[in-house]
């Protein structure tokens, strides 16, 4: 393995990427196609992928890392860095995405785990990580296993936005409480969270995570791109909402470069009502989605990783 | 003084930091009405095939315009877009600086680095994210910065441009010497 890959060198290259992305759209993609429509639309980053979220969800069976042949076709395929997904503690996995090159590795709850209690050490990795998360305390524990980027985990597949709001709301009303709080609460609060006192500290004193915050899991629509965004994400994760119908059929291409067209535009003017209505209305559909109110919880993605 | 950050996309958050730790005042520009109102620009870094597609047609000619009017930094992508001519893919590029310029010329992200450099003579610490290399330079550009043999931070007229991050260290000198060449085009005028 390399050297000093936990160094704070290393950590700040890792974060420093993230900082690039920022403001931007990553991507979901399941083949090289897909990746230079993305691409063309002006995402930042495209995710390969066997399949999307709706479709694992719809289909079942071991999600698992993807093809590294795909993945290779589709690095070819764009100048855009591409990320890769590896299940929860699947170090072997990691390993190999890295040796193949990729720009960022995705632990991800979307693939089915391969750890019951341990996350992968992304210290002993070159390549950074990002991790999904649910409340403050799960992002810090990503943080501290190395992780340089955090996303909110959302309900992936579903189309859905609700958990999304649920979680990024979660992590910034806990980031808020850090900053009022005194010395001896913050010990209390480290041990509440399950979250090392050092990062728990550091929150307390900016009030953001020390790694970029982006969010995930149900971003179907330019609306809900600008409703992360404006809850604090500084970027987004769009799965199966660009390419997918529903959870069988994908859409038509142009109608995918429309909706990944008017995505990126809604990141970018989150907080303008004017450019977000226009991005809108050259729409003429979204992806059906799945209401995660109907989803019993031992179906949930979100509930995997510890 | 008045600077813009380009907002589109990308770290404009950290130059909007280091600006306002230098004194100057920012305005995070996504409109290019909001170009009228600033004395110079930042073009972070970020995914340059982004930039231009958020630009669209319309916004690069009104961004090119300012670029021939008033100075401008680009880090990264920004110098990207800056240039006459990008490779790796072919781009369109603003044309302000007389150079080539090769995206991810270093390799994908695990050939990111931190380096030390020269610039104005002495030593540099430049972070190294996917970053381009100048393959070509034209007479009337003046290199600033050189990492080994590569020039790394540039400038023409009143365009500079670093294939690194000044951004994202400790050190203020190179975003200095782009406030400074702002003040000095105001006191020209």
């Amino acid at each position: 393995m390399s050297q000093n890959n936990g160094s704070p060198t290393s950590l700040r290259l890792k974060t420093g990427l993230a900082e690039m992305l920022k403001g931007g759209v990553i991507m979901d993609v399941t083949n090289a196609e897909q990746a230079v429509i993305a691409e063309n639309a002006g995402a930042v980053s495209v995710m390969a992928l066997e399949r999307v979220p709706a479709q694992i969800r719809a289909e079942g069976g071991v999600a698992r890392m993807a093809s590294p042949k795909k993945i290779r076709e589709i690095m070819a395929a764009v100048s855009i860095p591409v990320m890769a997904k590896c299940r929860i503690g699947h170090f072997a996995e990691a390993q190999i995405l890295q040796e193949l090159g990729v720009d960022y590795i995705d632990e991800s709850e979307v693939l089915t785990p391969a750890d019951e209690a341990h996350h992968v050490d992304k210290h002993a990795f070159k390549v950074p990580f990002v991790c999904g998360a649910r409340n403050l305390g799960e992002a810090l524990r990503r943080i501290a296993e190395g992780a340089a980027m955090i996303r909110t985990k959302g309900e992936a597949g579903t189309g859905d936005v609700v958990h999304a709001v649920k979680h990024i709301r979660q992590i910034v009303q806990e980031m808020k409480i850090l900053t009022v709080l005194s010395e001896e609460e913050l010990y209390a609060k480290a041990k509440e969270h399950q979250a090392p006192y050092e990062l728990v500290k550091m929150v307390a004193k900016t009030g953001k995570l020390p790694v970029p915050n982006f969010s995930a899991g149900g971003i179907a629509t330019p609306a809900d791109a600008s409703l992360v965004m404006q809850l604090g994400a500084e970027a987004v994760f769009v799965g199966s909402g660009i390419f997918m119908n529903d959870s069988k059929s994908f859409a038509d291409p142009e109608e995918a470069e429309k909706r990944a067209r008017a995505i990126v535009k809604a990141a970018t003017h989150f907080n303008d009502p004017k450019v977000l209505l226009e991005v809108s209305e050259d729409l003429v559909g979204a992806m059906k989605g799945l209401a995660v109110s109907g989803i019993d919880e031992s179906q949930m993605l979100q509930t995997r990783g510890w | 003084m008045k600077i813009g950050v380009l907002a589109l996309q990308g770290d404009f958050d950290a130059h909007r930091k280091r600006l306002e730790e230098l004194g100057a005042e920012v305005v995070l520009v996504k409109k290019p009405s909001q170009l009228d109102e600033i004395d110079g620009l930042i073009i972070p870094g970020g995914e340059s095939s982004t930039f231009l597609k958020l630009l669209g047609k319309t916004g690069f000619a009104e961004l090119k315009e300012f670029v021939r009017l008033k100075p401008t930094f680009g880090t990264c992508a920004g110098a990207i877009l800056l240039a006459k001519e990008v490779e790796n893919p072919a781009q369109t590029g603003l044309g302000a600086l007389d150079i080539g310029i090769r995206r991810n010329a270093y390799g994908r992200q695990l050939e990111s680095s931190i380096r030390e450099g020269i610039f104005r003579g002495t030593p540099i610490e430049m972070v190294f994210i996917r970053a381009p290399k100048i393959e070509r330079l034209g007479p009337e550009v003046e290199v600033l910065a050189t990492e080994g043999k590569d020039p790394v931070v540039v400038r023409q007229g009143k365009t500079m441009a670093a294939t690194f991050h000044p951004e994202l260290t400790d050190d203020t000198r190179v975003h200095q010497s782009f406030l400074d060449l702002v003040q000095n085009g105001k006191r020209h005028k």
